[in-house]
């Protein structure tokens, strides 16, 4: 159970941080367009975090309501805790 | 449109309450530059934006607002865990407390409630750009007034987080103030409003 919810943590993060990065290069090319260097590792981080959505969410459920694993069989499972702001020993 | 994704921006992760902090810590929810009139000032602004690279920024500069709306709040949740009323009344907290139990509301840490009174709007774009790099100068000056009163390594690490992105939306909005001058008619030496009022040609 531990070694899971480490894992959990260790997935979440790993997307987090590609989210960032993404986030700061999409700032950074609004105003920088033309940059090719920025435009690569745009492009590059992005299938990074492709591959880490899906490790997370096929493991630990939806990030956004398009993933898979939003319905389960019969189960909607969206609104499965924990939400971001949880604290509970679950929720990481 | 918008597509909510299940997760902070940055983690947080607070195990010590701290409800005095909370306090001061709301400020930026919904004080005079907090988050939520940071988020409402840029995704209001762009619609009257002169060019698509000022739409894009304002776009994805106040979208990324919004995460950081969520991630104060997060902040002030977890530091309203569990108190006991004693602990309510000592921190100072029973003032908030009164009126919003520990439910979040947008209010600056002075009490007074989040308005758009602390934003423009102005439909010119020097302008607006303008009020933006004061906007982010003042939201980072109140991230350093947190760091002052906060002690808490975790929530510290947290707010250095925000702060920087203050920093870096101040150089993005300062690069598009440069693009919008860049681009002014040459008769607009005054740089009045671009997309208003047009120079005769």
């Amino acid at each position: 159970m531990a070694e899971n919810n480490e894992s959990k943590e260790v997935l979440l993060h790993r997307l987090q941080v590609c989210d960032f990065i993404l986030v700061e290069l999409n700032e950074y090319l609004d105003t920088h367009p033309d940059d090719p260097e920025a435009i690569r590792s745009f492009e590059k981080h992005r299938a990074m975090r492709e591959e880490a959505a899906e490790a997370y969410t096929k493991r630990y459920g939806p990030i956004t309501i398009m993933d898979h694993s939003a319905t389960s069989g019969n189960q909607w499972r969206w609104v499965d805790g924990p939400w971001p702001w949880d604290m509970d020993k679950e929720g990481v | 449109m918008w597509v909510y994704q299940k997760k902070l921006q940055y983690p947080i992760k607070i195990t010590r309450p701290n409800p005095a902090l909370a306090k001061v810590i709301i400020s930026q929810f919904g004080g005079p530059d907090g988050e939520m009139g940071a988020a409402t000032r840029y995704l209001s602004q762009r619609f009257s934006a002169p060019n698509n690279d000022m739409k894009g920024i304002l776009t994805d500069i106040g979208t990324e607002e919004l995460a950081h709306i969520e991630m104060v709040c997060t902040l002030i949740h977890q530091l309203t865990r569990n108190l006991s009323i004693d602990e309510i009344k000592k921190s100072g907290f029973d003032t908030y407390f009164v009126d919003h139990t520990t439910g979040l509301y947008p209010i600056a840490a002075s009490g007074v409630p989040f308005s758009a009174s602390t934003l423009q709007s102005t439909g010119d774009a020097i302008a607006d750009l303008n009020e933006d790099l004061a906007a982010e100068q003042k939201a980072r000056l109140t991230y350093d007034n947190i760091l002052r009163l906060a002690d808490d390594p975790d929530v510290r690490d947290v707010i250095k987080f925000l702060r920087a992105r203050e920093i870096v939306h101040y150089q993005r909005f300062g690069e598009a103030l440069r693009d919008v001058l860049d681009s002014l008619d040459s008769k607009n030496f005054y740089a009045f409003n671009p997309e208003f009022d047009k120079c005769r040609k």
